[in-house]
């Protein structure tokens, strides 16, 4: 029984206390490949990235407007549109609140739940962070176009999908950037105006996204792929003229790109327009770098903070003989030995308080709800403190304090679930052939029902995965 | 070493009550190590606008700074630093500027690393220079703390550290805080994290209801957890939101400003025990010398550093100034450093806390402290 633990704990998202463990947990491992639904109702049912872009506009419009009132003597009369702009405000926020339910409630019905584990492994993977203001309406629309639909796809796909999304082209300065020998940045130049270049995305790109830190490129190659992603940008958002006419949403604008042939990791780029960044994409998403950075990072989310090397290289293998195709790489982890034998990992804030909710058969957390609750936890959803993501090892998360909320919210979910649970049965449930000794003690020991269930969602078992 | 931390698991075991009294610390030298994540901008905090190139290079993110007074002859300080620029005059500030760790790439997240750890080159070692200075002071009583629910890679290492961050959930009962005690007895990690939790919790006091909004409240809070004759003696607090890619003069300014409540709120709330106390500012690399083209700076090399309290021999700015034409810059593009960081902390812990220096040194910041610097504290 203990493989079932392991696919519900490790792989899954916890286990339901209204849900039978899986009989032949590799086959429903396997199985949640193919049935894996990208667009379920309650994600199809959310704002698309489009009429937030719109949104966004009409606020910067109403933003500008505004200061250009107070500006005249007397100014600032215009009480209509101050309330219009905090209506639009709180829409933004309402838009995240909502899409933060939507991935919470995701989370503890999907019959799916190892895919869905993997749609928040490469959300964090690519993360952004609505730490930047501008990237609060979004960043639930990031999650379900840029990565759903291609969890199950290519790696190459998926990062297209990722750099040409609204989301990371405002979070990372690129909608922005400028190329200095651009025909715009030439007339800027002859009014004595300088507009430019920002590095942020690429450096990111090749630092996070796709080769990792340290694998051999230079400040010259971020300067060049910097170049090359001049153009790219976010329609319908600002008000500059080049942007006029366009939908809102990714934007090639020509006049901004930067000319000329660009020289990547050693290979010349003859290409023009938008076609130039996405040769070096292309090349970037089956690099060998690329290979050995996803795989250690797989390896690491699934077996062990520190990822076993034989795992790392099989997974390698399969990202390079596959040509990045992800499945592949989903049914070595499943095959893989290393997750079943290793050391618990220490589940994060998001995976804790899924894994307590879905045992305590909650279905269904108004958005708000989860939003305070993951912040409370020290783990906001979509808001990490940088590109780099949420962190997947232990020392992160196993904090003093980290830990002490924890139980704070296992004592309130406990109140409020408890009369319905036995925890002792639930417990048998949960963690099939895997219960120790001390925590069965502690539950049957307890003075009442809602303090057994708050114990068992403490327990060191529930602590990790 | 080792002693000191089952003593305190084994009276956890024992009592299982979460009131545990520290032992009473030995030195009333305090540290506070504040991280500006993100790699804050040395060039607009400390501005050397009498350097020639520096108002060309800049562009519209020297408005602020050209007709700001000089100090030292050549630098204006940021006009939201108007606290810490009264610290300086009272000689409570010290800054030194165009240093930088032994990192010389333009990760976020390596340079942080080395410079939490004091190694050589990122992931060079797996615990901080703040967590081995703990082995360095005298007494079993010295209390090293994380301002965040989490322990930050300076702090991390053999010895026990405590974390704790406001938060505004309701208390559990404190019997069930008493089995969870139990129950994670026989689990080391579980069981060490469970006794700093609730001797950090006990600690705080009132505060822990509390929520810190804003950097004033949060340097209250800092206070709060290290005023006492029993409390922390080393306290890391993090600060975000450095990362000034585009329209740096606003947010740079808000960020400053924050800064600059944060340390007035220190001092006040310290009390007599400022007196005592050093703070050190720093960030993991620093910006571009010149702007870019979205009105921010990118990722640079050389940067600032301050050092705060009433051990200071402040007043000063230490600065072997390389310039900033075309040719002395550091790749063509950033500040280039001329002083190790490593050999300014290790000075200045050193004197700080009555420790040989050549001592300090090798085993804080074995990466590149070379010849700690002298004179940067008072003894």
């Amino acid at each position: 029984m203990r493989d079932a633990a392991i696919a519900l704990h490790r792989y899954g998202l916890g286990g339901k206390g209204d849900a039978a463990p899986p009989s032949d947990p590799k086959r429903w491992l396997l199985d949640q490949i193919a049935q894996y639904d990208s667009a379920p109702p309650v994600i199809a049912a959310q704002l698309h990235s489009r009429v937030v872009v719109d949104m966004l506009r009409d606020r910067r419009e109403l933003q500008r407007d505004k200061k250009q009132a107070e500006m005249k003597p007397g100014g600032g009369d215009d009480q209509l549109d101050v309330t219009r702009l905090m209506e639009l405000q709180k829409q933004v926020r309402d838009v995240y609140v909502q899409a933060v339910g939507a991935r919470t409630d995701l989370a503890l019905t999907t019959t799916t739940p190892f895919a869905e584990r993997l749609v928040h492994f490469w959300a964090n993977h690519f993360a952004i962070s609505v730490d930047k203001i501008v990237t609060t309406g979004l960043a639930g629309s990031f999650e379900f176009e840029a990565i759903r639909p291609h969890v199950m796809g290519k790696f190459s796909a998926m990062l297209g999908a990722v750099e040409r999304h609204p989301a990371m082209l405002l979070y990372l300065d690129q909608a922005q950037s400028i190329g200095p020998g651009s025909p715009l940045a030439q007339r800027a130049a002859r009014r004595a105006k300088e507009i430019g270049l920002n590095e942020n995305l690429a450096r990111e790109i090749l630092e996070l996204h796709t080769l990792g830190v340290r694998s051999g490129y230079s400040q010259a190659d971020v300067t060049e792929l910097a170049r090359a992603m001049t153009g790219w940008t976010v329609g319908g958002i600002a008000r500059q003229r080049y942007l006029q006419g366009t939908g809102p949403g990714f934007w090639f604008a020509g006049i901004i790109h930067e000319p000329g042939d660009r020289k990547l990791l050693g290979k010349t780029y003859p290409q023009s327009g938008e076609a130039q960044a996405q040769a070096m994409l292309n090349d970037l998403a089956i690099h060998p770098a690329t290979a050995r950075h996803i795989a250690t990072k797989l390896a690491r989310h699934f077996a062990a903070d520190d990822p076993p090397p034989a795992l790392v290289a099989r997974l390698e293998q399969a990202f390079l003989s596959s040509g990045g195709d992800l499945p592949a790489l989903y049914r070595v982890l499943i095959d893989a030995p290393e997750v079943r034998t290793g050391q618990p990992k220490f589940r994060t804030p998001w995976e804790w308080a899924i894994a307590a909710l879905r045992a305590t058969g909650v279905s269904k957390l108004p958005g708000a709800s989860a939003a305070g609750a993951f912040q409370q936890l020290g783990q906001p959803i979509w808001k990490p403190g940088s590109p780099a993501g949420y962190d997947d090892t232990a020392p992160s998360w196993a904090g003093p304090d980290a830990l002490y909320r924890r139980v704070e919210v296992a004592q309130r979910l406990a109140q409020r679930t408890a009369p319905a649970i036995d925890a002792r049965q639930l417990a048998a449930r949960l963690f099939p052939g895997a219960l120790s000794q001390t925590t069965s003690d502690a539950l049957s020991r307890a003075e009442s029902g809602e303090q057994a269930l708050a114990l068992l969602l403490s327990s060191p078992e529930m602590l990790r995965r | 070493m080792f002693e000191r931390r089952q003593i305190l698991l084994s009276a956890a075991a024992v009592l299982a009550m979460p009131r545990i009294a520290y032992a009473k610390a030995e030195t009333e030298r305090r540290l506070i190590f504040l991280i500006q994540r993100g790699a804050a901008d040395g060039l607009a905090t400390l501005a050397p606008t009498g350097d020639p190139a520096y108002a060309a290079l800049r562009g519209d993110l020297a408005a602020d700074l050209l007709d700001r007074p000089k100090l030292g002859g050549l630098f204006a300080l940021h006009p939201a630093l108007t606290q810490i620029g009264t610290m300086y005059g009272k000689g409570e500030a010290l800054f030194a500027h165009a240093v930088a760790s032994p990192y010389r790439d333009r990760s976020h997240f390596d340079g942080q690393n080395v410079l939490e750890t004091g190694g050589a080159r990122p992931y060079d070692r797996q615990d901080g220079w703040m967590n081995r200075l703990i082995g360095l002071l005298p007494g079993p009583g010295v209390k090293g703390l994380a301002v965040s629910a989490t322990i930050p890679t300076a702090l991390r290492g053999a010895f026990q550290v405590g974390s704790y961050a406001p938060s505004n959930l309701p208390d559990a009962p404190q019997d069930l805080l008493q089995r969870v005690a139990m129950l994670y007895e026989g689990d080391p990690q579980l069981s060490g994290l469970w006794t700093e939790a609730l001797q950090t919790r006990a600690m705080a006091g009132s505060m822990a209801m509390g929520n810190a909004k804003g950097a004033a409240a949060a340097g209250k809070l800092i206070a709060s957890l290290m005023a006492g004759p029993d409390s922390a003696r080393i306290v890391m607090a993090e600060s975000n939101g450095w990362d000034t890619h585009a329209g740096q003069r606003g947010r740079l300014n808000g960020q400053l400003t924050g800064l600059d409540a944060l340390l007035a709120s220190l001092k006040e709330n310290l009390g007599a025990a400022w007196a005592e106390t050093l703070v050190v500012v720093a960030t993991e690399f620093g910006r571009t010398a010149a702007v870019n083209g979205t009105g921010g700076t990118d990722h640079g090399t050389g940067s600032l550093a301050m050092l705060l309290g009433g051990t200071v021999t402040g007043g000063r700015i230490l600065s072997d100034w390389p310039g900033l034409g075309q040719s002395q810059l550091y790749e063509g593009r950033d500040l280039k450093p001329t002083t190790s960081i490593d050999a300014l902390l290790a000075g200045a812990l050193a004197g700080h806390f009555r420790l040989d220096p050549a001592q300090v040194a090798p085993k804080l910041f074995p990466g590149g402290a070379g010849v700690p610097m002298s004179g940067l504290v008072r003894s």
